[in-house]
């Protein structure tokens, strides 16, 4: 890569950097240190500006560089990534997003534990809801890293690793100054960049194809060297039966893990009402398929345009794809439209990482502080104190994520967030379904729930491929692989989900008629919700 | 003519002038004027009876007003999940067991994956507006009606306690 691209390149980032600080200290102005700042932004955003914020929260790294990178080299098995990204939301506004904002305040764990017993289920949700919070951002934190590979010329290990701790410093001053209000400014204006950046590259994609998608999708699967394979389903997923059945292991994590995902459950928190909630739920669905749609015409764009060869030449997991594509429309490599471009490209994906990175920070350091703090220390938890301890927590999970980042280099960027689902999945989504809807939930039903999909999911990567036994593994010279796949979703969200009911069934408290009356009433209706 | 209707609340009327005016946010407090108490009216002795907040919920869980709108919720949601939920894994082991018939040419390039991938957007898209619309003809405005009342309620006891 050349100078320029460098220059241009860091100086837009810059720009971006100094603007989300800015509105960071602007918004954080006169703040008043309350939980409902901090945590909830005030509760007023309104359903466009939540909607851009949960998109913005959403199409992470993971989409803009992942998926379309596995697209590029991989085809059609790339393509089944967005299709679970995207159907996962019709889980989400079907049965969460209106009934948890009537339900809780700031965490998932005030739902469950409205019901339950506080103390333990408070402990339980709010350990799960790190967990998946820290694997989640551990994928950001890889994207940021491959992305500064690139454009510092791929070799720098140093710049890698400075770009990872950066990043890490970075959100932890936009969280723990700003919570809740600078944070979703911060996504709506990244998802505004990003949805332009798609957009931009799409029509340049087309227009390069006379808007002819057959063509692209010919020139695609020519450049490939897999021909018509390239345009169906198994080049990836395709080998044996574990291969099979770790697709649909992924499949079935990324459809149930949405719902489960600490970060988004937060989001409903920031509008008034769960009629807000519902619409902010259609906005963000519309702006999310959409740029799906785009990913689409992206990934194949850049195996007909660049070339799967270069791609993994570049990057070995694909993350680089989307910038490499973005060279190439504006002209190639020593070209001033490349230059900009590709600059321009490079600004948004860091762009994209950093409000990301900001939104599972805070809902994190809400889980520590809420939760766990909260319910580990309560006599002197007062609400002052809990912020402040939220904004210490903000940077403890800051300095987890960065140390994690710099371990896991190397692994595509989609795959990291497939395993993060896959945890939100087992652990999240149970205890949440089973607290809104089953009469006879009980306390133990809810901390068996969580902790039987959070350990089984957990012990399952770390006996998986990914961490041992394979060269491409975590730690390639050791081997305690005994889990055949790659994710453990099959196993694992069912295990969730037969927990929880194991728990109840021979827990000795009755279940607490009144209260789950109480939880079905305000759900359904709203009352008393804050 | 709103403030007597207070037992109608499980009907909608979708002839309410003011209906549509019915904004998101705190404007919903404008929008209702002065609620007709339908749980209350059901059973006027409770107030008076309440011995806190746990049996105001208990009394709206089996109040009909109630129970309408559950159902009403769960006849939509229950069959909806069912059919997304199965399509989509369908889906997803048609594509994992069966790439041949997947890779079946439609046209062009385009092939049955392709249709069916672009398909779970499109259905994705309809789930969308289907529910959005039931909810907001077939759920808000008694759901609103019910918040207010519960509220009324669970006020009342919380008066009757000190």
């Amino acid at each position: 890569m050349s100078g320029n691209h460098q220059t241009l390149a860091l100086l837009l980032f810059s720009v971006f950097v100094a603007v989300t600080l800015g509105i960071t200290t602007w918004v954080s102005r006169n703040r008043h240190g309350s939980a409902e700042e901090f945590y909830a932004g005030g509760r007023l955003f309104s359903p466009m500006e939540n909607g851009f914020a949960i998109s913005g929260d959403y199409m992470s790294a993971a989409s803009f560089l992942g998926v379309t990178g596995l697209i590029a080299l991989f085809g059609y098995d790339g393509l089944l990534y967005v299709v679970g990204f995207l159907v996962a939301w019709l889980v989400v506004l079907f049965l969460v997003a209106e009934l948890v904002r009537n339900c809780g305040r700031f965490t998932l764990a005030d739902v469950v534990a409205a019901r339950m017993s506080e103390r333990p289920v408070r402990i339980a949700a709010g350990t799960s809801s790190v967990t998946v919070s820290v694997l989640y951002l551990v994928a950001q934190m890889v994207g940021a890293g491959s992305l500064v590979a690139l454009l510092l010329g791929g070799t720098s290990e140093a710049a890698r690793n400075w770009t990872v701790i950066g990043v890490g410093a970075l959100m932890v001053i936009y969280v723990s100054l700003g919570g809740m209000r600078a944070t979703t400014w911060i996504q709506i204006v990244k998802a505004v960049l990003l949805m332009g950046g798609a957009i931009a590259l799409t029509v340049l994609v087309l227009v390069r194809f006379h808007g002819d998608l057959n063509e692209l999708l010919r020139s695609a699967a020519d450049r490939s060297g897999h021909g018509d394979a390239f345009l169906a389903p198994g080049l990836k997923y395709g080998g044996g039966w574990t291969a099979r059945f770790d697709f649909i292991s992924l499949g079935l994590a990324l459809v149930l893990g949405t719902a489960g995902l600490p970060h988004i459950l937060s989001r409903f928190y920031t509008v008034p009402t769960a009629r807000a909630a519902r619409r902010s739920v259609v906005w963000a669905i519309g702006l999310i398929g959409s740029f799906y749609l785009m990913t689409f015409v992206l990934g194949f764009g850049a195996a007909a345009i660049v070339g799967p060869e270069a791609v993994r030449g570049s990057n070995a997991a694909g993350n680089t794809a989307v910038p490499l594509l973005a060279l190439d429309l504006g002209g190639g490599a020593n070209s001033t439209g490349g230059t900009v471009l590709f600059a321009i490209v490079a600004a948004i994906a860091f762009a994209t990482i950093l409000a990301v990175v900001a939104g599972i920070t805070l809902a994190s350091s809400a889980s520590v502080a809420h939760d766990l703090y909260a319910s580990l220390r309560r006599r002197r938890a007062k609400p002052r104190s809990e912020v402040a301890v939220a904004r210490t927590a903000a940077v403890g999970i800051g300095v987890v994520a960065i140390a994690l980042g710099l371990l896991a280099q190397d692994l595509n960027v989609a795959f990291l967030v497939g395993l993060a689902f896959a945890v939100a999945a087992s652990a999240n989504l149970p205890v949440l379904l089973y607290s809104l809807f089953w009469r006879g939930f009980t306390t133990r039903g809810a901390v068996w729930a969580v902790y039987g999909g959070l350990v089984p999911a957990l012990v399952l990567v770390l006996l998986s491929p990914v961490v041992s036994g394979s060269p491409e593994s975590l730690f390639p010279g050791a081997n305690f692989q005994y889990f055949p796949l790659q994710n453990p979703g099959l196993v694992s969200i069912p295990l969730g989900f037969i927990a929880g009911w194991l728990g109840t069934v021979t827990s000795a408290e009755p279940p607490d008629e009144a209260k789950h009356a109480e939880t079905e009433v305000r759900s359904l209706t709203g009352a008393g919700a804050v | 003519m709103e403030k007597h209707d207070g037992r109608d609340t499980g009907k909608v009327r979708f002839d309410d002038p003011w209906y549509d005016a019915l904004a998101s946010g705190w404007g919903e407090l404008d929008g209702t004027g002065a609620p007709a108490p339908a749980v209350l009216s059901a059973d006027p002795e409770h107030e008076r009876r309440a011995g806190g907040t746990a049996d105001v919920y208990l009394e709206v869980q089996r109040s009909a007003a109630f129970q309408e709108v559950r159902s009403r919720y769960r006849r939509f949601v229950v069959p909806g999940v069912a059919v997304f939920f199965t399509w989509y894994v369908g889906y997803v082991v048609t594509a994992t067991t069966a790439p041949d018939f997947m890779a079946r040419p439609v046209a062009g390039a385009v092939n049955v994956a392709m249709v069916a991938g672009l398909g779970q957007f499109l259905t994705t898209f309809l789930f969308t507006w289907a529910y959005a619309r039931h909810a907001r003809l077939r759920r808000d405005r008694a759901a609103l009606d019910l918040r207010w009342d519960t509220q009324e309620l669970t006020r009342g006891a919380r008066g009757g306690e000190r």
